[in-house]
């Protein structure tokens, strides 16, 4: 039985947080007497995450992922609560403890800006004590399985976004960590990017059986690379479980394209106790639920006419877009 | 602390950072330039200063010239190391990425306070030194093997009682955020240690040596090399030297807990 490598126990944060009317005399009364107010931004969550697991954390802006990333990997202090990452206490820093973490930021890069990216990485092996063989390895291994080559010796401010986060993760990948954090990898990059960014992270997790924990507004993200989602909305967990159980769940009903051979038989069919959503001529789109997709195409083919059917999935950034906007969603 | 690892992790530090500065030829040519004209500048102005009665404060100019060696060594070492890393500390605070330094295993201090060196303040310590020695011929001073460690301990508090100073008022970033003038007026309080503490009135005196020890910072170095200097004064600096150093290296920790790093 896989271990638990990360369990949270009713974990809060708050911050103080000031606000400003606008205007000068806002900003006067701002100088002078600047008025602050605890917000609780994460409200007592708890949640497990097994050895290996690439668990996707979705909300909407502001929903409080990043906060918890960050007191996951012990750069935040928690208000309330307790974590233990890797059987240790994230914000008391061990190095032990940081040697077998990442994070990864989209919006953030730590490369050094005039040089190439290969002498960022070999002043990290040194930071996480590797010798100059073992780093040279590593970076042969990790420029290989990211297809990195000659960007390895172009400065950094020269390379592509594309580029950058590939010698990023390279870079935050070196001393090989057993937990990866990730606050949204992908953000900005072209759909080529983001796919071979996907794969190297689908191929890391299989062969270094590391644990993901990501946050990413591109749902492709969350559907190709995590079988678990936790869903926060304004710092409480809404739903945590399987992602393919929360689709059904949010998303009960398929749609189904029929092209009938005949008009006739399309106005058949309207008449014959499916719910419909259009017709068009011979063509006739019917909402099947889920359970039912089975029986329900037998019936149509065992008695109508039928040129071809196209099932339809609902838009996953649809229907998961329902969810980061309501807070109690019945699931 | 694994003190093989440091050495290593800051022979790269000085590697990537030179590499840093080497891509830029022409700002190293200029700030070479501005190192040997401020020298020039400065004892030109100190010359103005003792051209009435030849004396400040009790001080020759030949003596005040020490004062301005050690300051300009000092200043050296705060255009080499303090001012490319300290001042960068607002910026990691700012826009948060102090995060990457937290996450690596390395001590967050050695890492932010020792990662960029501007290899043109190079220049002005190896100034400052020649014209300590020139001052040193001068003044007839005897090189002996207890001046010289006096004058090296005093030199090397001076460094860490100015190191803390900065390195205090960087860290406060972490509640206020901004803190660029409060550095400035740092620096320009630094320009008065080129004058002799005696040359100061009472009032002032005792504000540059209890409040902002300025004084301890060019003074005591000073009067060590002109002999003046006293046990108890010696012995005064290395307490505060080591009082700030201890409470800027608790300071930090103590603000780490409040770091609530940048929103993303």
């Amino acid at each position: 039985m896989l271990q638990n490598i990360i369990e949270v126990r009713n974990l809060s944060k708050s911050f103080d947080i000031s606000s400003k009317e606008p205007g000068l005399k806002g900003t006067i009364k701002h100088f002078f007497r600047r008025q602050t107010k605890s917000l609780k931004v994460i409200k007592d969550i708890s949640f497990e995450i097994k050895e290996g697991e690439i668990v996707g954390f979705l909300g909407a802006n502001g929903a409080g992922k990043t906060t918890i990333l960050k007191m996951l990997c012990g750069l935040i202090y928690p208000s309330e609560g307790s974590i233990l990452v890797s059987g240790y206490l994230p914000f008391s820093r061990k190095n032990n403890f940081l040697k077998n973490i990442t994070l990864i930021m989209g919006q953030k890069q730590q490369l050094i800006w005039d040089l190439p990216p290969i002498e960022s990485f070999y002043l990290n092996a040194s930071i996480y004590d590797l010798d100059k063989f073992e780093a040279k390895k590593r970076i042969k291994k990790l420029s290989e399985m990211l297809e990195i080559d000659e960007e390895l010796f172009i400065p950094v401010r020269k390379l592509s976004l594309g580029q950058r986060m590939k010698s990023e993760l390279l870079a935050a990948l070196i001393h090989e960590p057993n937990i990866l954090f990730l606050d949204e990898p992908t953000l900005g990059l072209d759909i080529n990017a983001q796919s071979n960014l996907r794969k190297f992270l689908q191929k890391y997790n299989k062969e270094t059986n590391a644990t993901i924990c990501l946050t990413s507004h591109y749902m492709k993200d969350i559907t190709s690379l995590c079988k678990r989602v936790i869903c926060v909305h304004e710092g409480a967990i809404s739903y945590d479980g399987k992602l393919d159980l929360l689709l059904k769940k949010l998303s009960p009903v398929k749609e189904i394209l029929i092209v009938c051979s005949s008009e006739e038989d399309a106005i058949k069919l309207e008449k014959s106790g499916f719910t419909v959503k259009n017709k068009i001529k011979n063509e006739i789109t019917i909402k099947i639920e889920n359970n039912s997709i089975t029986s329900s195409l037998k019936t149509i083919l065992n008695n109508f006419d039928i040129e071809d059917l196209f099932i339809n999935e609902p838009p996953i950034d649809e229907v998961i877009g329902k969810l980061l906007i309501k807070k109690d969603y019945d699931i | 602390m694994n003190l093989r690892k440091y050495l290593k992790v800051y022979k790269k530090f000085l590697h990537t950072s030179l590499a840093s500065e080497l891509e830029y030829k022409t700002n190293i040519l200029v700030d070479l330039i501005t190192a040997i004209l401020s020298l020039v500048g400065s004892i030109f102005l100190l010359s103005i200063f003792f051209q009435n009665n030849g004396f400040i404060g009790g001080w020759k100019f030949e003596q005040a010239l020490i004062i301005q060696a050690i300051y300009t060594i000092l200043n050296g070492i705060t255009n080499t190391w303090f001012n490319p890393n300290l001042t960068e500390i607002v910026k990691h605070i700012r826009e948060g990425t102090l995060d990457f330094v937290l996450l690596k295993p390395i001590d967050s201090q050695f890492f932010i306070s020792l990662k960029k060196i501007n290899p043109s303040g190079f220049l002005e310590i190896m100034l400052g030194f020649l014209l300590l020695f020139f001052c040193i011929r001068i003044n007839q001073i005897n090189l002996n093997l207890s001046f010289l460690t006096l004058s090296l301990i005093t030199i090397s508090c001076s460094i860490c009682i100015l190191y803390s100073l900065w390195f205090f008022i960087s860290t406060t970033t972490i509640w206020f955020v901004k803190t660029w003038n409060a550095i400035e007026v740092l620096r320009s309080f630094l320009y008065i240690g080129r004058f002799p503490l005696s040359s100061f009135s009472f009032s002032l005196r005792i504000f540059f040596s209890v409040f902002i020890p300025i004084a301890f910072i060019t003074t005591i170095p000073s009067e060590v090399f002109l002999g003046l200097s006293v046990f108890w004064k010696i012995f005064l600096e290395i307490i505060v030297a080591t009082i700030f150093l201890i409470n800027s290296r608790k300071f930090w920790l103590f603000a780490l807990k409040f770091y609530s790093s940048a929103s993303s």
